[in-house]
């Protein structure tokens, strides 16, 4: 059962278990308070009861010592009077006992006769002795009978230290009781006012708590299905635990979401390496017996002493074979080093190269070099790289109107910063995963190596190629770290 | 026509020197104090307070002086005041008028139920349904008015003595409340089991505050006495002020305002009465070797 209470949902727990608190922390304030009121009331009817007693007293010790029973009544019914304030720690009755324990007169003289004896109320002779009624009693005294409906205050009558009689004040717990229930009752109400007014604040305090906690514990219930979602601020805007978990709970979900990305990458780059290591094997592997089968076939030519039908057949066979050779050629990309190192004028070639292609897609075009003279990069690499980007740039960019190509080779610091952007259909997301790939192409005709090709000459010079894809435009963006060892001249 | 007004013009003069001569009498006679002194004692419902104000305004105005009540708890106080001379009237009961009546004369009686006597009740708690007489409160407590009241002392020690009782022991305890209508509530609250009331006092009640007289029953009634009296002092007053206050008081019946205060105090009017009137109370108090003719 208690299992079950602990496993609800916050949702449920904290209101429940925020209400319980509450009206059990009410429910003991306010019994402690009742407590402390019911003392408080009979201490204050005892007061009273001994304040009104003395003033008896006083008033009553001429009567006593001059027998005068009318005076000594009037005396007594004087707090009854109707016209006298009624509350319930008025006393029920007064009685004053003359020395021979003997009612001398009472307030009430149906109960209490004059001249009856004491002995005839066995509940105040029990819990009093008879020197109660005696010049024992020196100064007022409080019985409180066990089990008794009432309550005894004593006081002796005394005149210049003659002991006169006693007079006795009852009252009855009934209306202690009904006072006390008066003010519990108004407790209770105002208790009742306080829980109207704790348990909402305390069920908005618990949906509040449990809201952001429940979006968390979904959240991260579902990290194994769907990637992580940050949580939005709106959900808990403060900086306690709460909120600082909720904070460290979004960075471990951008770190979570940058790491998947990073193997993505990883895993996208090992297996490019991994196809491109292939490929150069079995390239390397079909290129040797192919250039060996290429020298045969000359040979074989330049001996002459062959048929037209042999030599149509030897033609048709040596045209594969370079087709092939063709093929495997591209897919043995290597960035040599080489002697020559980038120049500006190598740029300047570049753009006289493409020239007649610009001229033809009829794209605009923006080329900006922003480099030393001479940088120790390899002039072919860069050359390649540069060459196969702004190909594809402007055949993608020719197909629109208003096609654009925008380029720019700049050296920032030590990195060297190749641009090249346009505009074109947007590309998905799946074709962008194997962009890189061999034998992807985007149109038709392409034999979908040109990007694979430049990848595997930029992995080769230790740099990253990096692609922004825009609505309606990419961007790819090369930088290449100037080797340390060998200066940028 | 003439002789019409000739003696209409007489009797005017005749008013005037009426008027004239009693103006110079009461100057005289009031020389060495300037207003009227009336004791009242607890001989009616002592304590109506505004009846008292109007009845002393009533008699100022119709006096053409200063009347003033003087009150007092008990009939002691009201007739030491008188041997003391600080009394010119006062309305005793006919008790304590015989122990003064050296001292004092009738002036005029009070008229209740057109008669000038009540009588003494004795009254026991509603609650009681057996006693029938004071043969049956042999032991009780009993409560006495006044120890100057017939009715509330002299009638009921009176009936005891009768019996062949000793008045002082018969009763297990007996006290007095010094006045009539505090007798009523003794025995009405129960702290006395009976006591003995002016039926003048009782009946009264009866009419203003019945809620106190309810609680208690007239078990026996006395034979009739002596209306308690008007008094005026022997000395104090001249003969031309105690004839202009028994004529004001007499005539108080006469007009609206009189009757009004009359109706108040529940009497029928005053009557001019002799000494007589109260042999009764004379007899009894014989009886107890109080009364020695002089």
């Amino acid at each position: 059962m208690i299992q079950r209470l602990f496993d609800l949902s916050l949702q449920t727990k904290i209101p429940l278990l925020g209400a319980i608190l509450i009206i059990i922390s009410t429910l003991s304030v306010s019994s402690v308070l009742m407590y402390l009121t019911y003392n408080d009331l009979k201490e204050a009817l005892v007061t009273s009861s001994e304040g009104l007693g003395h003033t008896l007293s006083t008033t009553l010790a001429p009567t006593l010592l001059h027998g005068d029973v009318w005076r000594a009544f009037e005396i007594v019914r004087a707090p009854f009077a109707v016209s006298a304030p009624r509350n319930n720690i008025h006393p029920d009755t007064i009685v004053v006992i003359s020395p021979d324990q003997k009612v001398f007169v009472s307030s009430d003289p149906q109960t209490f006769p004059m001249l009856s004896d004491i002995s005839n109320y066995s509940e105040i002779f029990q819990a009093t002795s008879k020197s109660d009624f005696s010049d024992n009693l020196t100064e007022t005294s409080v019985l409180e009978p066990a089990g008794s409906e009432f309550l005894y205050i004593l006081v002796p009558i005394k005149d210049g230290g003659l002991f006169l009689g006693t007079l006795i004040l009852t009252h009855s717990r009934s209306g202690l009781n009904a006072t006390f229930l008066d003010a519990a009752v108004q407790g209770a109400i105002l208790e009742l006012l306080v829980l109207a007014f704790l348990l909402p604040i305390n069920w908005y305090w618990g949906q509040r708590m449990a809201h952001p906690l429940m979006t968390l514990a979904l959240r991260m219930e579902n990290i194994r299905n769907h990637p992580p979602e940050q949580l939005e601020i709106e959900v808990y805007d403060y900086r306690d635990e709460l909120g600082r978990m909720f904070a460290a709970y979004n960075t471990m979900v951008e770190v979570l979401m940058e790491k998947a990305a990073l193997e993505k990458k990883v895993i996208s780059s090992e297996r490019l390496a991994a196809v491109g290591r292939l490929t150069a094997s079995i390239a390397h592997e079909i290129n040797n017996p192919l250039s060996g089968m290429l020298t045969a076939l000359d040979t074989l030519k330049q001996r002459g002493g062959l048929d037209d039908r042999t030599t149509h057949t030897l033609g048709l066979v040596e045209r594969g074979l370079l087709q092939i050779c063709d093929t495997v050629g591209a897919l043995l990309v290597e960035a040599r080093p080489q002697k020559r190192w980038l120049e500006k004028c190598d740029l300047e070639d570049v753009r006289t190269l493409l020239h007649p292609e610009i001229i033809k897609s009829q794209v605009q075009f923006d080329f900006m070099v922003d480099i030393p003279d001479r940088l120790p990069f390899p002039a072919g690499a860069l050359r390649q790289i540069l060459i196969n980007l702004l190909h594809n740039a402007i055949e993608a960019a020719g197909i629109r109107e208003n096609g654009w190509v925008r380029s720019s080779v700049v050296l920032l610091d030590d990195v060297l910063e190749l641009r090249v952007s346009n505009n074109c259909e947007t590309i998905s997301s799946e074709r962008l995963e194997h962009l890189f790939e061999p034998f992807v192409s985007f149109r038709a005709g392409g034999h979908g190596l040109g990007l694979w090709v430049t990848y595997q000459l930029v992995d080769q010079l230790g740099a990253r190629i990096e692609l922004a894809n825009q609505s309606e435009q990419i961007e790819f963006i090369v930088r290449l770290p100037i080797p340390e060892n060998r200066g940028n001249t | 026509m003439n002789m019409l007004q000739n003696r209409n013009n007489r009797r005017f003069l005749q008013v005037i020197v009426l008027f004239l001569t009693l103006f110079v009498l009461s100057g005289v006679s009031l020389a060495d104090h300037e207003h009227v002194r009336f004791g009242v004692t607890p001989t009616f419902l002592h304590d109506q307070h505004q009846l008292l104000a109007k009845w002393q305004l009533y008699l100022t105005k119709r006096l053409g002086r200063k009347v003033e009540f003087i009150q007092r708890d008990s009939y002691q106080e009201t007739m030491d005041l008188m041997r003391l001379n600080q009394l010119d009237f006062a309305w005793v009961s006919d008790y304590p008028y015989l122990h003064l009546r050296d001292l004092v004369r009738l002036v005029v009686v009070p008229l209740y139920h057109g008669k000038p006597a009540y009588r003494s009740y004795l009254i026991v708690s509603s609650k009681d349904k057996t006693t029938r007489g004071y043969e049956d409160l042999r032991g009780k407590i009993f409560a006495f008015a006044d120890p100057y009241s017939n009715t509330g002392y002299l009638s009921p020690r009176f009936e005891i003595k009768k019996m062949g009782e000793d008045p002082e022991s018969y009763f297990l305890k007996t006290f007095f409340t010094w006045s009539h209508r505090k007798v009523i509530e003794a025995v009405a609250s129960g702290l006395a089991h009976a006591g003995s009331v002016e039926s003048y006092v009782w009946d009264t009640l009866v009419k203003v505050e019945p809620q106190i007289s309810n609680n208690t029953r007239i078990v026996w009634q006395s034979p009739e006495y002596g209306f308690p009296p008007l008094v005026a002092h022997r000395l104090n007053v001249q003969e031309s002020d105690f004839l202009e206050m028994q004529k004001l008081l007499m005539e108080m019946k006469n007009d609206p305002q009189g009757r009004e205060i009359l109706a108040d105090l529940d009497l029928d009017g005053f009557s001019i009465q002799k000494p007589d009137l109260y042999q009764g109370v004379v007899e009894m108090m014989r009886e107890f070797g109080e009364y020695s003719a002089p």
